[in-house]
């Protein structure tokens, strides 16, 4: 487990710079081969300033030497300050984790007090209004509210219930729970996600460890163009090569940049994926979000807002819409549901009421036998709200027009629910699920990335169609069953594609664990919480879309600064052979290439050292928030990226060196 | 640009322009042992060899075996090869009464010819017998470019969802269906251009001055027409395809070109046949046409333009003919010599020693790039590593794991890809760095200066890209060389072949992903100019010192009026 340690904003930036300097150490820069070279090319130029005999060559490698020295201190830099804000995350995390005080339901019913580090799984805790709930654990008796605002920063309280899930560290509001835990100590969601936000536990992903394997070779290829270039200049004289010059080319010509950044790219990934409250259960996990080509969307809950709603009111003839809508009024006031509390809202607005009337009379609830709900006001009048046929059924000489208006309904993907008063049908209120706002524009985002989004819902086919049409998805499953999902994911999975879900129940339990990225809701129960490989503390699905995201920025991230590593190297190339080879009389036509017009030899090769050095700083700002990234086409977004990161990549440096040498030349260095 | 330039280029560009498809498709017929028109004649014999060897067509294997019956065969014939040579004074068919060849040179024109590179450290006209000639350099300039081209097929049969088949059977077929019946045509038509093709011994003439002059024959037309062919390069004498009785005329230089680069050219097109993605490897055609026309400017404006000192001195204004032949002419001979370095044939027509500074950077582009077109198949497999390595780093930029044929390109493939495009620099350039750092390198020297390193370089760059040509200058013949030399053709010719297949083998065990518009796609102009880029950025990084300060520093050194 994590030391726990309190850090205060004051010593935020002495914790970075004391780790910047850490990391200096050669065992711990061995795992970054890049970086590594570096530093043993900064010994060797140390060494050569030391045994160097003439002053002016001894000022030449010191120079050389600090420049070194701080482009590795530049790279540790960017990953202690990546780990740091990752830190600083995880200690808000941890204030929530203080101990505290559990209370151990004993086999005779009693309760014993204990340290809440000390529970392991299968303990059972009784919590009580005020308590803070000790461990992550299912509810297994009892209802209460809880506050979960210190994980999920949402402040509204949460309703619990027997089998939900509850997290360590979240405060019951009132009654009282009894809860069993689930995990063992240091194995909790928060302690796994502050080792994660820290970068502790943090493993390189599949395309991370693949990408440093080709830094390592291309580190390779440089390493022996320099080794091998010594003697082959020697041909020309043994003193024509020098070897600090040698180093200086071969740290501009490793891919630094990227060898300085890539594990800070790691890392900011996976804050920015905590940022949005999500616990991924590996980087793994996030980097497969990126390659995601199939998304299975709940429509309740995820595609739309969870409940329907009145959007119309749709009357008999001879009856206004002004009476149908205080019928529904009036047989809505006691009926607490959403769809009830939403026919009211319409009807106050329809009818320009600031205040809700009130009426006297007896509530009639909604019952599974009758399928309607209403009320018995005081004056006599009976009102009734319920499904058509219900209502049909208990009304003197239906119109034809209410069931039309029904069928009307129907077949645009809407409830229909009909009002009657004292047995006259007045007519029909439309239900209608509401697609959440920004959805629609999202998922023709993912179309352009080709992500392709499935709806899967319980509710018939017309219903379904209507909603994925409107919610803009490219395919429905209706009348689903939860194993429709898992026979879904496995054809997909059959066709090579990635797929991802999100779940809450049980039942989904199994189709998360076949997803390739499975987003748990935070709120569902402990069995989903397990199968998934991400965990949404604010239990909201659309969060899976955030997840892509960042995947795929991840990727453009590292494959971005790793093309503008290599594409800086042309100007490198063009300062630095001229100026190492025209003081060998044989290579002095050499001059001609230096097209940048460099004062002095020494200036060049110093110009072309600080250039690499400053790139790191530089492009920190894009390995931490990621390189921009926009929905489209992959040929789009390759043309965009190869322009910005390759084109400029070779241009960039030709100006940036160019400019150096004329700051040095003011201070007389070049 | 004269008139014979310009029809010799149109003629060998509308060859390769007309046989691309029709070959390409055949090969991907024969190898899928689909029908085809050699059938009724040739299935038989096949048949009749595979019942001796003991396999049959459908057989198959894995990367490891095929790798290692790849390897063992090979190893097999640099053995017998060296044996036959060692014994060649005692052996039939040697009317000229050559002895037996040193322990070093034949360890070196064993490796050499068994790698396809037929670096020749030799003079073939004062030294093989016909048996040497016949039996085992031709023997060998067979069955090695079909070792070649079966690594290729059995990569392409993986990459398209196919088992990789039988060493055996596609190295049989190699031979039978594409490499026979090809040089049987191209003997014949060298044999009515008069080259010679004869057992009789060498003629002894009387010159127009009086001297007396032996002049080597033998079967010469069947040699050149393989050594073209299988892109093997080996000469039958030391001048190779400069010696009027190699390559007598301005027809027959067209024909050897030809024969060079048909099959690799055809091979790229069996890629996009055999993958079911035409449009992909018509894009690989542009990017190894792009730099092949490129390189074919490099050599010709400048030695067409001439030698600027000479120039300069108002005697002679014309093109750079020293080394050339008079009948090929600057365009023909710019032409064979592009052919010659992109197919890493390395049979010359010229003197490359002999050329300016600036049009060497065409030769040595050519064998650090190894890949434009290439060698039958190995080219393509060439490209295609610099594919995989292209397509991961700049398919990270579209925000998925890349892919390549529909497959995910991840760690393996990575690492084995990038090892395969590490060991061609590591042959050249620490080749090169032992040859100038000792003494009995830098003994093998004939010229000072930017010329002498580049003749090292050259040698090494030679021998690593399996090429064979050399730049002249350099004492090849001695042990250093001979061994030095031996030990690169090897690494550089399996090394990558290898690591491909094993690619090949772990891609086809991937499941195949399917493509959105959110893939990468590798059939657009783009993705031919992003690949463009990496090859020729990725490879100007590692070589750009060494070429400044081998040709490109003469270049300069000449412009100031220097020579060497």
């Amino acid at each position: 487990m994590a030391v726990q340690e309190a850090h205060t904003s004051h010593n935020y930036m002495g914790s970075v710079l004391k780790d910047t300097f850490r990391k200096l150490d050669p065992r711990e820069m061995i795992h970054n081969p890049v970086m590594f070279v570096v530093e043993v090319g900064t010994a060797v130029v140390i060494w050569l300033a030391i045994v160097d005999k003439t002053s002016q060559a001894k000022a030449y490698d010191t120079i050389v030497a600090v420049i070194l020295f701080v482009t590795i201190l530049f790279a540790t830099f960017a990953e202690a300050y990546a780990e740091a804000r990752g830190r600083a995350q995880a200690d808000f995390l941890r204030r929530t984790k203080s101990s505290t005080q559990a209370k151990m339901l004993q086999a005779d019913g009693s309760t014993v007090t204990v340290e809440s580090s000390k529970l392991s799984r299968g303990t059972k805790v009784v919590v009580e209004a005020g308590d803070v709930i000790p461990g992550d654990g299912v509810v297994i008796e009892g209802v209460g509210t809880v506050d979960e605002s210190a994980i999920t920063g949402e402040s509204a309280p949460v309703v619990k219930a027997k089998d939900d899930g509850v997290t360590g560290g979240t405060v019951l509001l009132s009654d009282k729970l009894i809860v069993e835990i689930t995990v063992n100590p240091g194995e909790t969601f928060l302690d796994r996600m502050i080792a994660l936000v820290e970068g502790a536990e943090r493993q390189k992903t599949p395309n991370e460890i693949a990408l440093s394997a080709l830094l390592g070779v291309l580190t390779l290829i440089f390493v022996l163009v320099v080794v091998t270039l010594v003697p082959l200049v020697r041909y020309y004289g043994p003193h024509a090569a020098n070897i600090t010059t040698m180093v200086a080319l071969l740290v501009c010509l490793i891919p630094t940049t990227i060898g300085a950044l890539l594990s800070a790219i790691g890392i900011a990934g996976m804050n920015r994926v905590s940022m949005v409250n999500v616990v991924a259960k590996s980087g793994r996990a996030v980097e497969a979000a990126g390659d995601i080509d199939t998304i299975i969307l709940d429509k309740t809950g995820t595609i739309t807002i969870g409940n329907r709603m009145a959007t119309e009111f749709l009357p008999v003839p001879g009856v206004s819409v002004e009476e149908l809508a205080e019928a529904s009024l009036i047989s809505s006031l006691a009926d607490t549901t959403p769809e009830g509390r939403s026919v009211v809202e319409l009807a106050q607005k329809l009818l320009d009421l600031d205040v809700l009337p009130s009426y006297e009379g007896d509530p009639v609830p909604f019952s599974a036998h009758t399928r309607m709900s209403g009320i018995d006001l005081a004056d006599g009048r009976q009102v009734r709200k319920g499904a058509v046929s219900a209502i049909r059924d208990i009304v003197q000489d239906p119109p034809a027009e209410l069931e039309a208006n029904a069928e009307l309904v129907a077949k645009d993907g809407g409830t229909p629910l009909a009002v009657e008063v004292d047995s006259r049908a007045l007519g029909i209120i439309r239900l209608k699920d509401i697609v959440k706002t920004g959805l629609k524009e999202r998922f023709a985002d993912f179309r352009a990335m080709g992500i392709r989004t499935v709806m899967a819902t319980g509710d018939n086919r017309i219903t379904a169609a209507v909603i994925a049409q409107e919610a803009g998805v490219d395919d429905f499953i209706a009348e689903a069953k939860p194993e429709d999902k898992i026979t879904l994911i496995k054809k997909e999975q059959g066709e090579g594609k990635l797929v991802a879900m999100t779940g809450d129940g049980t039942n989904d339990a199994p189709a998360l664990a076949q997803a390739d990225v499975g987003l748990a809701m935070n709120s569902g129960t402990m069995a989903a919480k397990e199968a998934g490989n991400m965990i949404d503390l604010e239990s909201n699905p659309t969060k899976l879309l955030d997840v892509v995201m960042v995947g795929k920025q991840l990727l453009i991230t590292r494959g971005s600064l790793t093309t503008f590593s290599i594409a800086n190297d042309v100007a490198k190339y063009f300062a630095i052979i001229p100026a190492m080879f025209s003081v060998i009389p044989e290579l002095s036509g050499l001059r001609a290439l230096n097209i940048m017009n460099l004062k002095t030899p020494h200036g060049a090769i110093l110009s072309a050292l600080i250039f690499n050095a400053l790139v790191i700083p530089a492009l920190i700002p894009f390995a931490i928030k990621g390189v921009k990234y926009r929905a489209e086409t992959a040929d789009r977004m390759l043309a965009r990226n190869i322009f910005n990161w390759g084109v400029l990549g070779v241009i960039i440096p030709f100006v940036g060196i160019w400019a150096i040498d004329h700051v040095l030349g003011l201070f007389g260095l070049a | 640009m004269s008139i014979q330039t310009i029809i010799t280029w149109v003629v060998v560009f509308a060859v390769f322009a007309l046989t691309i498809k029709p070959i390409g498709t055949y090969i991907v017929r024969v190898f899928t042992f689909q029908p085809t028109f050699l059938d009724r004649v040739l299935r038989p014999v096949e048949n009749g060899i595979f019942r001796v060897v003991g396999v049959s067509r459908d057989d198959t294997m894995n990367a490891k075996t095929y790798a290692l019956a790849l390897l063992l065969t090979n190893m097999a014939w640099a053995l017998g090869a060296y044996i036959l040579l060692r014994l060649q004074g005692a052996l039939p068919f040697n009317p000229q009464h050559f002895p037996d060849i040193s322990p070093l040179l034949a360890f070196n024109t064993a490796t050499s010819f068994t790698t396809n590179t037929n670096w020749q450290a030799y003079a073939g006209g004062s030294t093989m017998s016909y048996f040497s000639q016949f039996a085992v350099l031709s023997y060998l300039q067979f069955v090695t470019p079909a070792t070649g081209g079966a690594a290729a097929v059995a990569f392409l049969r993986m990459v398209s969802g196919k088992k990789i088949g039988n060493f055996f059977v596609d190295l049989t077929l190699m031979v039978t269906r594409l490499l026979l019946p090809l040089a049987v045509v191209v003997t014949i038509i060298l044999v009515g251009q008069g080259v010679p093709e004869t057992l009789a011994p060498y003629l002894h003439l009387r010159s127009i001055t009086g001297q007396a002059q032996v002049l080597p024959r033998g079967p010469i037309a069947s040699f050149e027409a393989i050594e073209h062919l299988g892109q093997n390069g080996g000469g039958y004498t030391n001048a190779n395809s400069a010696n009027p009785l190699e390559n007598p005329t301005a027809f027959s230089n067209i024909i050897e070109t030809v024969s060079m680069g048909i099959l690799p050219v055809a091979f790229f097109y069996a890629f996009g046949v055999m993958t079911g993605r035409k449009k992909t490897a018509w894009t690989f055609v542009g990017v190894a046409g792009t730099i092949f026309v490129g390189m074919l400017a490099l050599i010709y404006f400048p030695e067409a333009a001439g030698n600027p000192i000479i120039n300069a001195l108002g005697l002679h204004t014309h093109a750079n003919m020293v080394g050339k032949e008079l009948r090929f002419g600057v365009g023909g001979t710019s032409i064979f010599e592009t052919s010659t370095m992109s197919f890493t044939t390395g049979s010359v027509a010229s003197a490359h020693d002999s050329y300016l500074p600036l049009s060497s950077l065409s030769f040595f582009l050519g064998m650090f790039l190894n890949m434009v077109f290439g060698g039958k198949g190995v080219g393509l497999l060439n490209l295609l590593m610099f594919v995989i390595i292209t397509i991961f780093l700049m398919g990270l930029m579209v925000g998925r794991t890349p892919e390549f044929l529909g497959k995910k390109i991840e760690t393996k493939e990575v690492t084995l890809a990038s090892i395969a495009f590490l060991i061609h620099p590591l042959l050249i350039l620490v080749g090169s760095a032992i040859a100038v750092a000792s003494p009995l390198g830098l003994q093998g020297i004939f010229n000072p200066g930017p010329q002498g390193l580049g003749e090292i370089l050259y040698g090494f760059s030679s021998a690593a890209a399996n090429n064979g040509s050399a730049f002249g200058g350099l004492g090849a013949a001695l042990p250093f060389y001979e061994v030095a030399l031996g030990i690169v053709v090897i690494i550089g010719r399996y090394g990558s072949i290898v690591a491909m297949l094993f690619i090949g083998e772990s891609l086809l065990n991937k499941r195949s992903v399917p493509e959105t518009s959110g893939t990468m796609r590798t059939d657009t102009f783009l993705f031919g100019g992003i690949l463009w880029g990496s090859i020729v950025i990725l490879n100007a990084l590692t070589f750009f010192p060494i070429m400044a300060i081998g040709p490109i520093a003469e270049q300069y050194l000449m412009m100031a009026h220097h020579l060497f």
